[in-house]
């Protein structure tokens, strides 16, 4: 039963690379976002708000296929970067790290912005009474203090990325060692006959995964609670 | 040494001071409510004045007919805070040492040495600040604001938050930096005798104006 064959190999190897490419070059972006939505008021903030949630609450089908309009080889996006710096997501692991990547989003955002807001900002004050200026404030106050929570988030955008399936397979397709992670190569298995037992397997190993990004994530939030009491 | 002449509305309430000063420490004295937090910050550069002036050692910090605003990192001042507000990701040492770091002074092993004996700290250097008492962690807060090598240093109530006994732990250390540690402070309580014992100068605060300015005894 626990024999994990080559071909399912290669579909956890890629979905791990695909999850972690896709939080990795999420993170910043989701600290940034997540601190304007803590700490700013500006005009369009409820609809940025909204936008950043839009993955979590439409169809992942959608989702894939405004992926795949906008980058594609024929979309807008798509072909501007195919041209200019020669990155190509249509039909490639990297589409599939971007559909993934867009579809954690919100997740990964959420536990990054609630441990932004729990900030005390008169310790920030404090910090700038001291000689330190704004970006520095930043970087030895509030991103430290934050750190739980945004490791946190990456944990529960990680658990995500992993599991993807409706937007990725729209946007990329389900291409064996190119596109095929492990949801896709369960779906394909479950409609193969005698695919039950590869299936079963790889539905472990999904469950594991998911089981152990949310144990990390509730570990962090505990430290994220003893880091702001000083402990 | 320190010259404030601002006004600031801030909902109902109207703040509108004036004085000058080259006392060693002046106390801002008042009952909660007149206005002495919104003052100190606004030298702090934490609040901005509707319209005035504030110069500390000379140098103009807010000049609201110039635009000028000097932002708070650049005011070179040490403020302690009521609620002492250390790092609490930070152990003792590093707190201490944040100052000197954010304004990219040298090491100066002597004055830190000074410092931490004077205010008797020595021994919490590796604690969290979770681990220490109300009082040690007002002594910490002191040592962390004067390591900065302010020109001025600001003390918004610092002893408020402790109880009676821990009061009178911290005032010898308080009187000791007046007279050794050669930074002027502003010193804001509501607390007769507290300010009896450390102000040189005394500026008294009645809802937003400055009734009296003069030596301790206009403290009757």
């Amino acid at each position: 039963m626990f024999d994990i064959s080559p071909a399912e190999w290669t579909a956890i190897l890629l979905s791990l690379r695909v999850a972690v490419i896709a939080t990795l070059v999420a993170t910043p972006f989701g600290i940034a976002l997540a601190w304007l939505l803590a700490r700013r008021d500006f005009w369009g903030k409820s609809v940025l708000d909204a936008l950043v949630h839009l993955p979590l609450v439409l169809p992942p089908v959608v989702t894939g296929y405004l992926l795949l309009l906008s980058f594609g080889r024929k979309g807008l996006i798509g072909s501007f970067l195919a041209d200019h710096l020669g990155i190509v997501f249509a039909f490639r692991w990297t589409g599939a790290a971007l559909a993934c990547g867009v579809m954690a989003f919100p997740l990964l955002v959420r536990p990054m912005r609630l441990s932004i807001e729990a900030i005390d900002r008169r310790l920030e004050q404090a910090a700038e009474t001291l000689g330190a200026a704004p970006w520095k404030v930043f970087f030895t106050v509030t991103l430290p203090l934050a750190l739980p929570g945004v490791l946190a988030g990456m944990v529960l955008g990680f658990a995500k990325a992993i599991g993807e399936f409706g937007a990725t397979i729209t946007f990329v397709s389900n291409i064996p060692g190119e596109t095929q992670t492990i949801s896709s190569a369960i779906y394909s298995l479950i409609q193969t006959p005698d695919g039950d037992a590869a299936a079963g397997r790889l539905v472990i190993v999904s469950i594991v995964l998911a089981i152990g990004a949310l144990i990390a994530a509730e570990w962090f939030a505990h430290r994220a609670t003893q880091r702001l009491h000083g402990n | 040494m320190l010259r404030v002449d601002v006004e600031k509305q801030l909902g109902e309430f109207s703040l509108s001071a004036s004085f000058s000063s080259e006392g060693r420490v002046i106390g801002l004295f008042g009952a909660s409510g007149a206005g002495k937090s919104s003052l100190v910050n606004m030298i702090a550069g934490l609040l901005r004045p509707d319209r005035g002036t504030i110069a500390i050692d000379g140098e103009i910090v807010d000049d609201t007919a110039a635009g000028i605003h000097v932002p708070t990192y650049r005011r070179r001042i040490g403020y302690v805070f009521q609620d002492a507000r250390l790092f609490p990701h930070l152990s003792v040492a590093q707190n201490l040492d944040y100052g000197r770091r954010m304004n990219g002074l040298a090491p100066d092993p002597a004055q830190h040495k000074r410092i931490i004996d004077l205010l008797d700290i020595g021994a919490l250097r590796d604690r969290r600040p979770g681990k220490l008492s109300g009082g040690e962690r007002q002594r910490v807060a002191l040592g962390r604001a004067l390591l900065s090598k302010p020109r001025l240093l600001l003390l918004d109530e610092p002893l408020g938050a402790l109880d009676e006994g821990r009061k009178l732990e911290i005032l010898p250390y308080l009187v000791r930096l007046r007279d050794e540690a050669n930074v002027p402070m502003v010193y804001v309580s509501h607390d007769v005798a507290e300010l009896r014992q450390l102000a040189t100068q005394i500026v008294m605060l009645k809802q937003g104006r400055v009734t009296s300015f003069g030596g301790v005894k206009v403290l009757t």
